[in-house]
């Protein structure tokens, strides 16, 4: 359970006596309580999206997308505070950039993380800033194929098959259990091929749908984007039709569990 | 009125060192072979006549150097080292087109300052065989064949005229021994011997032609006029 660091959580350069650094301890609770972003590996590329909570009925529908594109290849998906991930993206793009200028070739997913996490965790060592209140997802096809990393404020990151974060992670994580069982299973039995892009689209627009049905008073927009075969191994957001019929599909499904209730 | 931001290539100062030069670096299916000769001049005098202008950068990569022997050095040097730090930060040996674009980054960046026209070539498990050109300016040139240093304007002509691609290795030995040969005979900047290395997924294998062993082409032949004979040519033929 959540613990007051009373007198030890003033600043991030501060351990508490058991250990602890609070300021990313709360910087995590920022981060939870944002939409919920989610990331899913598949056999041909990789998919995020994010739940994109609207906080006025004036705003541009499609406008002020939270996934960004940090190179040709790579994308990064975060849940949090909004301007910190503006920030951390555009970092981000520097790194990727640099890395191609110096050795001509195009950053590895796995690289550009391991960079992007050693700036996130930079934050967590003095008094003077305050840690990044994000979890960013980050995803892309390289050379040695599909990649998924997430890298938490305190500057820690993991590979993963799939991966959410934000509001609803929980339950979301639990999908993506359910999910990625399944296509495992498939693939060690020899019954299955995985996972592909298209199929991952369909349950990533149902995980959310169902994940937000927690936030009664937000209406969210689907944001979706993907790097795949499909799209020539590039980061682009997933075409109208096929986002239009996943979330059809979500919608269906999720009025079908209801009524099972 | 000498302008500072321009190249001249008669830069080198009083006294250094020049690797003269005939280096080159040729492409094949499997992986490259390269050659340089082996003199190094100071002015009229040859510094070192059994110089080693092949370089190793990483274990599958190798670079030509020809210009000024230090500027040529103080380069490789710099990135022999990054490509070692490389390989421990990312866990996998930089491939050959990597090492050519530190190459070009820093000639390039230095341009005034240098004199220096390196060859790159290696193995990689990306691309195989592969060789880049890093001439004066400092650009970079991916090329299947590529020939520097003084003593290459004497060869253009030959290379041009006999390379063939899909040659296997011992024939494209044979090519490059040739080239460099006639191009240090006709080159006062380059001499000595051949040496040459031959880089391919398995290993990096060295080869040295002696001075004395070096294939030799047309030579001429003295023509003496005949003495009260026959013939009336005298002197040089026309």
């Amino acid at each position: 359970m959540t613990s007051i660091g009373t007198g030890y959580d003033l600043s991030v350069s501060t351990y508490s006596p058991d250990g602890r650094l609070f300021q990313v301890e709360y910087a995590n609770k920022a981060v939870e309580a944002a939409g919920v972003a989610i990331g899913l590996r598949c056999s041909d590329g990789v998919v995020l999206g994010v739940e994109r909570l609207l906080h006025s009925k004036l705003l541009v529908k499609g406008a002020n997308r939270r996934i960004a594109s940090l190179d040709e290849h790579i994308g990064i998906a975060s849940a949090g505070l909004l301007a910190d991930g503006k920030h951390l993206a555009r970092r981000g793009r520097e790194e990727a950039s640099s890395f191609r200028e110096n050795y001509n070739s195009p950053v590895s997913v796995q690289i550009l993380s391991d960079r992007i996490s050693a700036y996130l965790q930079a934050y967590t060592c003095y008094g003077s800033v305050r840690p990044f209140g994000l979890s960013s997802i980050i995803g892309g096809v390289d050379k040695t194929g599909p990649k998924l990393f997430c890298i938490e404020p305190s500057g820690v990151y993991y590979g993963y098959r799939a991966v959410a974060s934000g509001k609803g992670k929980a339950l979301a994580k639990t999908e993506l259990e359910k999910i990625v069982n399944k296509y495992l299973d498939a693939e060690q039995s020899g019954s299955g091929s995985g996972l592909t892009c298209r199929e991952a689209v369909d349950e990533v627009a149902r995980i959310i749908y169902l994940v937000h049905d927690d936030n009664k008073d937000k209406e969210f927009e689907l944001e979706m984007t993907w790097i795949c075969q499909e799209s020539g191994n590039k980061h682009a957001p997933v075409p109208e039709d096929l986002l239009k019929s996943a979330e059809e599909k979500a919608k269906a499904a999720l009025e079908e569990g209801m009524e099972e209730d | 009125m000498t302008n500072i931001n321009s190249v001249d290539i008669s830069r080198l100062k009083n006294g250094e060192v020049n690797l003269g030069t005939s280096i080159m670096a040729v492409q094949f299916d499997g992986g490259v072979v390269i050659g340089a000769d082996s003199r190094t001049t100071t002015g009229a005098y040859i510094a070192n006549r059994v110089t080693d202008k092949l370089t190793h950068i990483h274990d599958r990569i190798y670079c030509c150097r020809s210009g000024s022997a230090a500027d040529t050095q103080a380069v490789a040097d710099v990135v022999h080292q990054h490509a070692q730090v490389y390989t421990s930060v990312y866990g996998a040996p930089p491939t050959v087109s990597t090492a050519a674009a530190l190459f070009e980054k820093m000639c390039y960046d230095n341009k005034d300052q240098l004199s220096a026209g390196i060859i790159v070539a290696g193995w990689d498990k990306e691309a195989g065989g592969s060789v880049y050109n890093i001439p004066l300016g400092g650009g970079m040139f991916q090329q299947p064949w590529a020939i520097g240093g003084s003593g290459s304007t004497y060869v253009y002509g030959y290379c041009d005229a006999t390379y063939r691609e899909g040659w296997n290795e011992q024939e494209t030995v044979e090519f490059v021994k040739n080239t460099l040969a006639l191009a240090m005979s006709r080159d006062g900047s380059s001499g000595g011997c051949i040496r040459m290395c031959v880089i391919t997924k398995d290993k990096v294998e060295r080869h040295f032609i002696p001075g004395n062993e070096l294939p030799r082409f047309w030579e001429g032949k003295e023509i003496i006029g005949s003495i009260g004979g026959n013939s009336s040519q005298v002197g040089v033929l026309a």
